[in-house]
């Protein structure tokens, strides 16, 4: 089939990431654990020089020309997140380490807010990073969780149990996008408007989505949204957490330290206005910087043309994996997100990986940061291979070849 | 390096068809072992009798190098004394952390290629820690993490 005029140049893209050009164990790297960490564009890595040949200086701080710069470079990238994510305003975008604080954050803030009988609603297809603080948080307040249940290996929510797990108990209601295990793809503004008519308050996590699909933040209907940069080509160590500006406000601060305050006496401070309230101490400037670019990068790909490239791979790979004896696949049989994850019997995928990287394919076992899913479906531990935009129909023949010698390799117990 | 330096064709039998994979129904001693990074799962029983392990049997689940190790020390341990186990699990240790082979002992020997995969090291330790910490009698779950 011939690709529209528009399709980008998957092939020229993939010249721009200088580290999938090198050998592993002899082979040619077959990067396939883009859920973990994305690899970045040299557009990304000479932003990131450039901010410390140049301009690197504290925010917010000196009255100097670097500072300055400094200072214009890291609100145009929280500027620059607001239109990735049509948000309303810059203020509703808070810096953060990565998904983890920016789901910690919201969390701890929190804590005021329940009183013992409310409820938490998550899903069974969280991330460690999306169950624990809220755990956390229900030791805190003497909350309860409840879980939105996962039906079979296909990895749907269950939605009709929504309406009644949504009752009046439940405060806050927090999912995934994407799974990171299964490759499911939520469908997010329904769930948001199902809470939202019950007053509930909802948080995404974006973590698998961020770089992978459009996100209007308008559209989805959401109050928080967290995301990492370094899983959407962008640096290790930013993250961002999108919150409505009248929520933000409402909020009491996470940190405290310089940058958050507005007046500090011996006794008590005032608060910096949104989005520096929950800013605390000197963020990762640099960071914010590589993750403009990146954003620009992907937008100059288009995520809606990544989206269909990422599909396309997780089908292919689906199709070319299901031959295989013994093979169990996870996730929907339909639309999906970049990630394919399944098991071999008698085979554990901590040994499919190992022999996965002596022949250069770069792949992910075990549990995925989601033990209680993986208990539910009964399989200790998969086999994870998850693509981005820069994955080649060619590396996916490469990773079925790989797994079908594996499986001969191992064998199966008898 | 060849992956078969790692998967010696003792591990890859001891995996497809591991040794006194049971329950073992007059067990004195029992411990769990785990690895929550690989999510290797298993438990080890033990049977002692005077200060020796008449029997010894494991079950579980994991990775090839966690399922044929447990597997082949089970072999090699029972009828031992505990003074005899603890000094075999050292020179295992020796075997799978400096990769130098014991020539008395080819067994033990297939899994020097571990030590060229650091990570793999507590898979192939994990039953021998749940084993000693069975004939100890510590009943906290061993933990290679």
């Amino acid at each position: 089939m011939k690709p529209p005029a528009s399709a980008p140049d998957w092939a020229a893209l993939r010249a721009d990431f200088p580290i999938l050009d090198q050998t592993v164990h002899g082979r040619p790297l077959v990067y396939l654990d883009n859920g973990a960490t994305t690899q970045k564009p040299r557009a990304v890595i000479a932003a990131l020089a450039r901010f410390y040949e140049r301009d690197n200086a504290n925010v917010h701080r000196a009255i100097h020309e670097l500072s300055y710069r400094a200072t214009t470079a890291y609100e145009d990238a929280r500027a620059r997140v607001a239109r990735y994510l049509t948000a309303a305003s810059p203020e509703e975008i808070v810096f953060t380490r990565g998904t983890t604080e920016s789901i910690n954050l919201v969390a701890y803030v929190f804590t005021p807010l329940l009183r013992p009988g409310d409820a938490i609603l998550l899903t069974e297809m969280e991330h460690h990073s999306n169950l624990v603080p809220w755990q956390l948080l229900a030791r805190r307040t003497g909350a309860r969780l409840r879980f939105v249940p996962v039906t079979g290996d296909e990895g749907r929510l269950d939605l009709d149990r929504l309406d009644e797990l949504l009752d009046g108990r439940v405060k806050l209601f927090a999912f995934t996008h994407v799974s990171n295990t299964l490759g499911t793809i939520n469908p997010v503004a329904e769930l948001c408007a199902r809470a939202r008519a019950r007053g509930v308050v909802t948080l995404v996590d974006a973590a698998q989505s961020a770089g992978h699909l459009p996100l209007d933040v308008q559209q989805l209907g959401c109050d928080f949204l967290a995301f990492s940069g370094h899983k959407m080509a962008g640096p290790t160590g930013i993250g961002v957490l999108y919150g409505r500006h009248a929520l933000l406000e409402s909020l009491d601060p996470f940190h405290g330290g310089g940058e958050m305050i507005a007046s500090v006496h011996f006794e008590e401070s005032t608060w910096n206005k949104v989005p520096h309230k929950f800013e605390a101490g000197t963020p990762d400037i640099a960071g914010a910087v590589g993750l403009h670019a990146a954003m620009d990068y992907l937008d100059g790909v288009g995520r809606a043309a990544i989206a269909r490239h990422d599909e396309d791979l997780a089908r292919a790979a689906c199709d070319k994996l299901r031959g295989i004896p013994g093979i169990r696949l996870l996730g929907p049989a339909g639309a999906r997100g970049a990630v394919v994850s399944f098991a071999l019997a008698g085979i554990h995928a901590h040994d499919v990986v190992t022999f996965a990287d002596q022949e250069g394919v770069a792949l992910r076992g075990g549990h995925h940061c989601t033990q209680p899913l993986l208990r539910k479906l009964g399989v200790p531990a998969t086999t994870r291979a998850s693509f981005y935009l820069y994955n080649t129909p060619a590396e996916v023949d490469r990773l079925a070849e790989v797994i079908r010698q594996a499986a001969k390799f191992f064998g199966a117990r008898d | 390096m060849d992956l078969t330096e790692l998967y010696q064709s003792v591990i890859l039998e001891n995996n497809r068809r591991p040794r006194n994979f049971r329950k073992l129904p007059d067990a004195n001693r029992v411990a769990a072992g785990n690895n929550p990074v690989c999510g290797d799962e298993l438990t080890v029983y033990v049977r002692l009798e005077d200060g020796r392990i008449a029997d010894i049997s494991f079950e579980g689940a994991g990775c090839a190098i966690s399922q044929a190790s447990a597997s082949v020390m089970t072999q090699r341990l029972k009828g031992r004394t505990i003074a005899e186990a603890e000094a075999l699990f050292g020179r295992f240790k020796d075997i799978v952390t400096q990769g130098v082979p014991d020539e008395e002992d080819l067994d033990l020997s297939a899994f020097a290629g571990v030590h060229q995969f650091p990570a793999r090291i507590k898979c192939a330790t994990l039953g021998w820690h749940a084993a000693l910490n069975a004939i100890h009698g510590e009943a906290a779950t061993a933990t290679t993490e």
